[in-house]
């Protein structure tokens, strides 16, 4: 029995290229629908890699009460002190809490792809930004140094929008800046941004206030006393998070999106590209008709006719879906793309293709290439050994 | 049409293989509506855009305000029609994810300018007397199932009431707004901005960004560029922009949709034009002999490869509107996400185009293979 599936199986195989025409149409259906699915969950991957890269659990984000995201957020400089001596703060070596409280704002920088004028986030910071966010590496220049007009850029930023390299100049609100450092962040949503001193940044936007206010707690235990602290609080009215909390919430709605699309947009497909995969092997069983009822007249069983075309419908769908992984991975995986996160502004991430998805993708070749080799394998088995030998 | 039997016949010859590519054809067409709806959606904000309007926004960005006091100025310039305002509320109904677009605005100035919104003037007067009034667009009142003379209260992620110092602001429903030729701009809702101009912890006195209308559209670029002019070097610098470029610009920033969109399609109709073509080269070929009987008949070269076009312009049609039905009557689920009623008229006129190309592009080289087939070769197996 096995010898025999064995033996059938190889001689089909061995007859793909007699029908290269009708076979390759399982494969370029299966590779359109896994690069198509392949590369949307890259987009989605990709995003949410960086998004969610960007907390650590043992950092808390203090936002007003309500606010959702940090650009509508606003916190008074008194309220930012209480937040910062609260319990739970670490103390750095001269006593002093290692927290910021920020600015967030837009500029509106041209993209260097198509010129279009796209929102990228400004965020003022403190002096302490290296110890509060020690991911944070200058990779070209230097830090911006508080009370002068200075900013560091992020690599992503600095990748897509004109004008951010060192030595460059920007102007805001009547005010020149430069651009005096360019830092990468291990690829979170911070490489997206500038970042300058708080002091600087407010009395350029005549703001008094800052949006958030990030806090490095003693340990990621320590959370619970942090919070309780300012909710009992009854001078506050703030919503504390922890960072990966709050930066899981911000790639949920895009993410969820993407996936949808990815899986919508597929599974369609998916339907389509069976239809084509049920033609062809309808047609290869028969075209081999004759061939087929010659095996079963001397002697070789229904199953291993059966099995042999369904072994070959299913590798015609693996190489297809190699095939699809394939060409998503060549050109998309890496790629740098920016869309609107939360903060109303710019976030810039890179299209991931991960193993998951490639065997994602795999699968769901696998999965049209088994429908539409079973009906026809069925058909094989059953056809009846005289009428098919007479048939011309 | 009298060959239609023919073609009808000769269609359904293999029943199974005709079904398979007419349904994956279907299901192509399907996806073609889904997507170039969604494309044509948000397009429909860029073309609905009005050429008599300016949008002026802060020169740093959308979300830094602008004074009040702008607005006597910038109705100053000449060729200017009317100037309202709208700041950006960032409501929220219940819970986050039923964001509302609520604008507080003076009632009057912007009915002005945007003249599509149309809404009874006994409605306008009560929304006048009611400080806390609330003029719900038409398809925002059925998602809510809202009533006139509800109170309801919408949640914003940015203004405190100083009052309560709660961020959930009461309103009461007195009326409902329609907007001339687009459903998808009546998912919003209108107030009065002196009730949160006056209420607001910080922000008083500001506005999102102008609304300005102008006497003559042609001279719309030099009007925007005359009111930045005025404001140069002040401490509230703006960019005047068109509607259309406003519009166009924002949703440049969501990502390149359209690109995204034509490369699946892209991807969907390689691999149909393959599978089509396919099917369309096997039957030709199977149907030698039966072609060469045709031409021994008397019927002409021109005439079988008519034939065979037709047979496949035939199927890609009836897959092509099957699809696109299909399309039409999914279409309406995806309302909440994208904020269209309908499909587009315009995206089935082109799905019939494209269907067209399809059938011609497929039938193409079996065609030319039925054209150019000898009578005797063919007849005797060669």
């Amino acid at each position: 029995m096995f010898k025999q599936t064995l033996a059938i199986t190889a001689m089909n195989l061995k007859a793909i290229p007699q029908r290269l025409g009708t076979s390759s149409v399982i494969v370029i259906g299966i590779a359109g629908v896994v690069a198509v699915l392949v590369s949307v969950l890259a987009m989605a991957t990709g995003f949410h890699e960086t998004v969610a890269n960007s907390g650590r659990a043992d950092r808390a984000i203090v936002l007003r009460g309500g606010s959702e995201a940090e650009i509508n957020s606003s916190i008074s400089r008194d309220n930012a002190l209480t937040i910062l001596d609260a319990a739970g703060v670490r103390k750095d070596a001269g006593g002093k809490p290692v927290g910021c409280a920020e600015l967030v704002t837009i500029v509106n920088l041209p993209k260097i792809s198509d010129g279009n004028p796209s929102n990228v986030t400004l965020r003022g910071s403190c002096g302490q930004l290296p110890v509060l966010r020690p991911g944070l590496k200058i990779v070209e220049g230097r830090m911006f140094q508080p009370a002068v007009r200075e900013m560091i850029a992020g690599e992503g930023a600095a990748r897509q929008f004109k004008g951010l390299r060192v030595g460059g100049h920007m102007s805001l609100r009547d005010s020149d800046w430069t651009v005096v450092g360019i830092f990468t962040s291990g690829g979170d949503a911070h490489e997206s941004e500038l970042i300058a001193d708080a002091e600087t940044v407010q009395s350029a936007y005549r703001r008094t206030g800052f949006q958030s206010v990030t806090a490095l707690l003693d340990a990621p235990a320590a959370f619970g006393r942090f919070k309780d602290a300012l909710t009992t609080n009854p001078t506050l009215t703030v919503d504390v998070k922890r960072e990966p909390e709050y930066y899981a919430a911000q790639s949920k709605q895009l993410t969820t999106m993407l996936n949808f699309v990815a899986y919508f947009v597929g599974g369609i497909m998916a339907i389509g590209a069976m239809f084509g995969a049920l033609n062809t092997m309808y047609s290869a069983v028969s075209a081999r008709a004759r061939e087929i009822a010659t095996l079963r007249a001397i002697g070789f069983g229904a199953g291993p006719v059966m099995v042999s075309v369904f072994a070959e419908s299913l590798l015609l769908a693996l190489l297809g879906g190699a095939i699809g992984a394939l060409l998503a991975w060549l050109f998309f995986n890496g790629n740098a793309v920016s869309t609107l996160g939360a903060n109303f502004s710019q976030v810039v991430f890179r299209l991931t293709v991960t193993p998951q998805l490639i065997v994602a993708g795999l699968c769901l070749g696998l999965f049209v290439g088994l429908l539409g080799g079973l009906f026809p394998a069925i058909r094989s088995a059953r056809m009846p050994v005289v009428d098919a030998l007479r048939a011309s | 049409m009298k060959y239609f039997p023919l073609l009808w016949a000769t269609l359904w010859r293999k029943k199974t293989r005709t079904i398979f590519t007419l349904l994956s054809i279907v299901v192509a067409f399907l996806l073609f509506g889904m997507l170039q709806g969604v494309n044509a959606a948000f397009r429909q904000g860029v073309s609905n855009a009005n050429v008599n309007r300016l949008i002026v926004t802060s020169k740093i960005s959308l979300t830094e305000p602008l004074p009040v006091s702008q607005q006597q100025r910038i109705a100053s310039v000449p060729g200017v029609a009317g100037v309202a305002s709208s700041t950006w509320f960032g409501a929220y109904y219940q819970e986050p994810k039923n964001f509302v677009f609520a604008t507080p605005v003076e009632i009057d100035d912007y009915l002005h300018v945007i003249p599509e919104i149309k809404i009874a003037p006994a409605q306008v007067d009560a929304l006048k007397h009611n400080r806390t009034g609330l003029i719900v667009g038409e398809e925002l009142m059925k998602q809510y199932g809202w009533k006139i003379g509800q109170r309801i209260s919408l949640h914003s992620t940015i203004w405190v009431n100083k009052y309560d110092g709660r961020s959930d602001w009461p309103f009461d429903i007195v009326g409902t707004y329609d907007f001339t030729g687009d459903r998808s701009q009546t998912l919003g809702a209108l107030f009065n901005y002196a009730y949160i101009d006056e209420a607001r912890t910080f922000g008083a006195g500001t506005v999102g960004w102008w609304v300005v209308s102008v006497k003559d559209p042609a001279q719309s670029a030099q009007i925007g560029a005359a009111i930045d002019k005025l404001f140069e070097n002040s401490q509230d610098e703006t960019k005047s922009q068109s509607e259309k470029e406003f519009t166009q610009s924002f949703m440049k920033q969501l990502g390149d949709i359209n690109f995204i969109v034509k490369a699946i399609l892209g991807a969907v109709f390689f691999t149909l034009l393959f599978l089509t073509g396919n099917t369309m080269m096997q039957s030709v070929r199977e149907r030698i002999p039966e072609l060469a009987v045709l031409k021994t008949l008397g019927f002409t070269d021109a005439q079988v490869t008519a034939l065979v076009l037709a047979e496949s312009l035939l199927l890609c049609l009836i897959a092509a509107a099957l699809g696109l039905l299909l399309a039409d009557l999914i279409f309406p689920a995806l309302k909440d996400t994208i904020g269209t009623v309908s499909l587009p008229r315009e995206v089935l006129l082109s799905g019939a185009g494209v269907a067209i190309v399809l059938a011609l592009a497929t039938g193409g080289l079996p065609a030319l293979r039925a054209r150019r087939l000898v009578i005797v070769d063919a007849l005797a197996g060669r």
